[in-house]
């Protein structure tokens, strides 16, 4: 199996010379295509940070990413922004659905950024299968936390990324759902190829990925 | 993208932004009304008031030759000379004579008496429009008998019928016609002098035509409409003009009347200007608003993979979108409006106004509507270039940020040279725009100054032992994330437009008002000859009146000022002297001392003449000599009816021409004009209608000669035409103050934003409603207060600049007005303030708090 995700001597640091935070550093590790991955760690150890830089959402201070052959560290804003249309499916803690659209549309997002014509069968099949098919048309506040949660890994997997980041994704569920989900995303995961990177707290969710990286203090614990 | 780079290229689809605009405008088109407000009000008023002022104009240039009546008229006291008639007759083909002057009529039907203005005419005139009476052919048929036309509203108020007669002077008129309108005469005009035709072949007859008494004499010509008289009329209206006589053509009847309503029309232009304005500042705080809120979505969009030049044409169309329905419902408001304000200004203007759609108006303000809300939209559209999508997965990573950068200030650029552009456009006047446009970018200067010196002031002076609740209000004003420059701004400059013209429209009413209301005389007698005073004082006492004031009036013109005459002044480039300082007759009267309407200013009074042989010293008044640039010490040459009369400026004097007195230009001491051939005027008050009505019928009967103002109908004539155009003025302010409304509102919404996490959080360590209540109360009421306060220091400097600069008059603050002003604005900051902090209050903090995630 290749590499999808190399990252190599990473360090980030925030604020101005003198009033420097280091939140990660020399952070070093690689992830196979298909591969599962928990990132875990206590809170501030830069799990997050970790998973921003790794997504193309923030820029290293020093070292290098490595997504798909592709070195983040090269791109501009509007090439990371491709990068990620492209090859990245994202799960958030809070869901993030937008409010404006409705479950159908939030899935048909992605899709009709890469500029695909027909978005509609895709997302309704993609809904189907994460069992809102007959919720298309409700907006996200007529759902339950749980449902929004469905609709979010609907629409991580609508443009069949080669890697899916999740941010805690049971974090704001209750035990029950939390089970629920965890159960599809692994699901849908494996039923795609994908690879999935995830953060979180709960050991006995990241005990059922193939590797673990422990953060504490921004630097990697073996 | 690197030529070697591996990322596929992606088609995207054009229609994504449009269609993505669409769903996400679907759920927050409520949140989008105040921004589709503030355009509509401020839209509605430029289009409105734009369409009106075209209106008027177009049909000042339509019915610029019924206005006059004729291509040329030439007034004058006297009769036109024939080698002066001369001058016009050659060119035209038709010609009419009119003498008009003011006199008493009595209708012996039913006893009644008025003053009214005679108009004794002879020819064909009108040329152009008519004289439109019931019947019909009464315009004509009066012109060949011994008949009259009588102004249709003075025969319903003395309940006068057609047959009736009408006494004027000596004889009497059977009335042949009811007057519905004259050429280039108002309602209003009609009501203060209504008019009487007679036919000119009478007028000898009546009596009325005395020494001294006021007459004019208008000769009317009609032109070949086939031959270029250009050239020829110049050169004899300057010999006309050169007599003495006002010489008017078309071309200057619709100028004078153009002038006449470009005060009216500057005052509206301003308002709507105003509006606009505060329609601007309304479409920025509210898309702030609206942008602030979108920026969580922006964040996922972009984690997906969304560039940050689609988030800007997502917000854009939809800015854009609504900017067009605002101003299309703007556009709608200004016709309506356009429809309106002719009904309601009908009565002061001379001419009717047919309210035809100005589409350029409309387009215009489409234009501007959508351009606006671009611009002030993009204001707050760049500053999501830099919403990262990190936001997305770390709450409060970053809000809505105002860069100070190269696009910043191209926008910033752009929506000056805009603002230039439509006050250019308003004010038709490069320089005029400039300067409007620098004074407003003062005032914002000031404002965002006096916001970041209170924030500094505060966070050095706040006391420390101050009570929790007013420390937390009083310090929410500096901390991060404080609204103080934005809404003191804001605020301030609303309240500068609302209060600035408030106070405008007070002083101008104020201006025409009359003072000593109560006390004042309100019948004034005049044109009487020396040989009737004694009479007419007896008669007065006798209907136990006052006799307030009587008062001697020689006329004369003025020949030379320091031995320089008309010619030579006109030959001297360094004098520049006004038409009239020679042109005018002068009505001058001569006691020895001042009445309570008059003050030295400069000079020394002196108020007899000792000796034949002295120096006459006169006193003008102080307008007289700014306007003709005199000295104290200048000499005045004057010709009083044929006897020159050599004198020197003495004093000047300041009078109050508000008060119901004779006041005079020039006043002469005693010693010198006793003898000169004079009338004299009579000024008493009359409290009774049945005594006024029973001491006019006397006068009329015994001497028809004199006539009588009745003051009490002339101000109400008044009272009625100022509250006509005070109402024009306050309905298109309310637009104005609608619009200031709505920014006021849209920024305190964008106020809530700021405080909601930190209440909350205060609500959840304890504290109680009525804490949180008094919290948000302290720091409305300092930034109302400020607001309020810099609003109308900028008010006061605005009224005084408009006022010296443009109305010609000193503004004096009003200490009370202001009052009212600061503690009105504080009072509606802290109640939307409060009303808008409900939802924090009332609900849980936990419902809140979910909201917020």
């Amino acid at each position: 199996m290749s590499e999808i995700l190399k990252v190599k001597s990473l360090s980030k640091v925030y604020g101005s010379k003198t009033n420097a935070l280091t939140v990660l550093k020399d952070i070093n590790f690689s992830v196979l295509k298909g591969e599962s991955v928990a990132i875990i760690g206590p809170s501030g150890s830069g799990k997050t940070t970790l998973l921003g830089l790794c997504a193309g959402l923030d820029r290293v201070t020093e070292g290098e990413i490595i997504l798909n052959h592709i070195s983040l560290n090269e791109l501009n804003e509007d090439e990371l922004a491709q990068v990620r249309n492209q090859n990245i499916g994202f799960v958030f803690q809070n869901f993030q659905l937008i409010p404006t659209l409705t479950a159908l549309e939030n899935v048909q997002v992605p899709l009709e950024l890469r500029g695909v014509k027909n978005t509609m069968e895709p997302s309704i099949a993609l809904l189907e299968r994460v069992g809102l098919g007959a919720r298309k048309n409700h907006y996200p506040s007529q759902l339950s936390g749980g449902e929004q949660q469905r609709v979010a890994i609907a629409r991580a997997f609508s443009n069949n990324p080669e890697i899916l980041f999740a941010d805690e994704p049971t974090g704001n569920l209750d035990e029950e759902t939390g089970k629920s989900i965890e159960a599809l995303l692994f699901e849908i995961n494996k039923e795609k190829g994908t690879t999935l990177i995830i953060v979180t707290h709960d050991l006995e969710l990241a005990q059922k990925t193939h590797q673990i990286i422990k953060i504490k203090g921004g630097t990697i614990i073996h | 993208m690197h030529k070697n780079s591996p990322l596929k290229k992606i088609r995207y689809d054009r229609s994504w932004p449009w269609k993505m605009a669409w769903r996400d405008s679907r759920k927050s088109r409520g949140k989008l009304l105040l921004f589709i407000a503030s355009i509509s009000l401020g839209i509605g008023a430029l289009v409105g008031i734009t369409s009106f002022r075209e209106n008027l104009m177009d049909e000042i240039d339509g019915q610029a030759k019924n206005l006059l009546g004729a291509d040329v008229s030439v007034r004058g006291k006297a009769e036109l000379p024939d080698s002066l008639f001369f001058q016009m007759s050659r060119l035209s083909k038709d010609e009419s004579n009119e003498v008009y002057f003011a006199s008493m009529i009595r209708f012996p039907s039913t006893d009644g008496t008025r003053l009214v203005q005679i108009r004794a005419l002879e020819g064909n005139y009108p040329y152009y429009g008519d004289i439109e009476t019931e019947p019909r052919r009464a315009a004509q048929d009066f012109r060949i008998a011994q008949k009259a036309l009588v102004d249709e509203k003075l025969m319903l108020q003395f309940g006068v019928q057609l047959g009736d007669s009408i006494k004027v002077g000596n004889i009497s008129f059977e009335i042949v016609g009811k007057i519905q309108k004259i050429p280039g005469q108002s309602d209003v005009g009609s009501s203060v002098a209504p008019v009487v035709y007679i036919p000119l072949k009478y007028l000898d007859e009546t009596g009325l035509i005395q020494k001294g008494s006021i007459i004019n004499y208008i000769t009317y010509f009609q032109f070949h409409p086939d031959i270029d008289t250009t050239n020829v009329f110049e050169e004899s209206r300057n010999i006309l003009e050169q007599a003495g006589y006002d010489v008017d053509n078309v071309e200057d009847r619709k100028a004078q009347t153009g002038r006449a309503f470009r005060d009216l029309s500057s005052f509206l232009e301003l308002i709507a200007f105003a509006a606009l304005l505060l329609g601007c500042l309304g479409v920025s705080s509210s898309i702030y608003v609206y942008i602030k809120s979108k920026v969580q979505i922006v964040a996922v969009l972009r984690c997906m993979g969304m560039q940050a030049k689609e988030a800007i044409n997502i917000y854009l169309i939809q800015v854009g979108f609504f900017g067009l329905i605002g101003a299309s419902i703007g556009c709608l408001l200004g016709v309506v409006i356009h429809l309106y304000l002719p009904e309601i200004a009908k009565s002061f203007i001379p001419f009717d106004i047919q309210p035809t759609i100005y589409w350029p108006a409309i387009i215009a303000g489409l234009v501007i509507g959508v351009v606006t809300s671009i611009l002030f939209g993009l204001l707050s559209l760049i500053g999501l270039r830099k919403v990262s999508p990190l936001s997305a997965i770390r709450f409060g990573y970053e809000s809505l940020k105002l860069k100070l950068d190269l696009p910043f200030f191209t926008i910033i650029g752009s929506i000056l040279i805009f603002l230039y552009l439509i006050m250019f456009w308003q004010l038709k006047d490069a320089l005029d725009a400039l300067i409007n446009i620098s004074i407003l970018l003062a005032a914002l200067a000031l404002l965002y100054a006096l916001a970041h010196g209170l924030n500094a002031l505060l966070k050095k002076l706040l006391p420390k032992q101050m009570g929790f609740v007013w420390r937390q209000g009083i310090s929410n004003l500096y901390r991060p994330n404080n609204q103080t420059v934005i809404l003191v701004t804001t605020l301030g400059l609303s309240t500068a437009f609302l209060a600035m013209l408030y106070f405008m429209q007070g002083l101008l009413v104020d201006r025409v008002s009359i003072s000593g209301k109560n006390e004042r005389p309100n019948t004034i007698l005049f044109d009487i000859q020396t040989n009737q005073k004694e009479a007419i004082r007896t008669l007065t006492e006798e209907y136990d009146l006052p006799v307030l004031q009587e008062v001697p009036v020689v006329t004369m013109r003025l020949l030379e000022i320091n031995n320089q005459t008309r010619d030579q002044a006109d030959a001297d480039s360094t004098v520049d002297l006004p038409k009239w300082a020679f042109n005018r007759e002068y009505r001058v009267t001569y006691r020895d001392t001042l009445i309570s309407s008059e003050t030295i200013s400069q000079g020394t009074w002196q108020g007899k003449l000792k000796n034949p042989d002295d120096s006459i010293f006169v006193s003008i008044s102080d307008g007289y000599a700014e306007n003709l640039g005199l000295n104290i010490g200048d000499q005045l040459l004057f010709n009083v009816q044929g006897a020159l009369i050599k004198t020197y400026i003495g004093s000047f004097r300041e009078v109050d021409w508000r008060r119901v007195q004779t006041n005079f230009l020039v006043l002469f001491p005693t010693g010198v004009l006793e003898q000169a051939p004079q009338f004299h005027v009579l000024i008493t008050r009359i409290n009774q209608n049945d005594v006024s009505a029973r001491f006019q019928q006397a006068i009329v009967r015994q001497h028809p000669n004199v006539s009588i103002i009745d003051l009490e109908l002339i101000l109400k004539t008044l009272e009625d035409l100022l509250s006509k155009v005070a109402f024009v003025i306050q309905f298109m302010a309310l637009f104005s103050i609608g619009t200031g409304l709505i920014v006021m509102i849209s920024a305190i919404v964008l106020s809530k934003f700021q405080r909601m996490r930190e209440n909350v959080l205060l609500r959840t360590m304890g504290a109680s409603k009525a804490q949180l209540w008094k919290i948000i109360a302290a720091e409305y009421f300092f930034l109302g207060g400020l607001g309020a306060l810099a609003g109308l220091f900028l008010a006061v400097v605005f009224t005084s600049l408009l006022g010296y600069f443009i109305f010609e008059f000193t503004y004096v603050p009003d200490l009370l007005e202001i009052m009212g002003f600061f503690f009105g604005i504080t009072a509606l900051t802290v109640c939307i303030g409060l009303l808008n902090s409900r939802t924090i209050v009332r609900q849980s903090p936990l419902t809140i708090l979910r909201n917020e995630t």
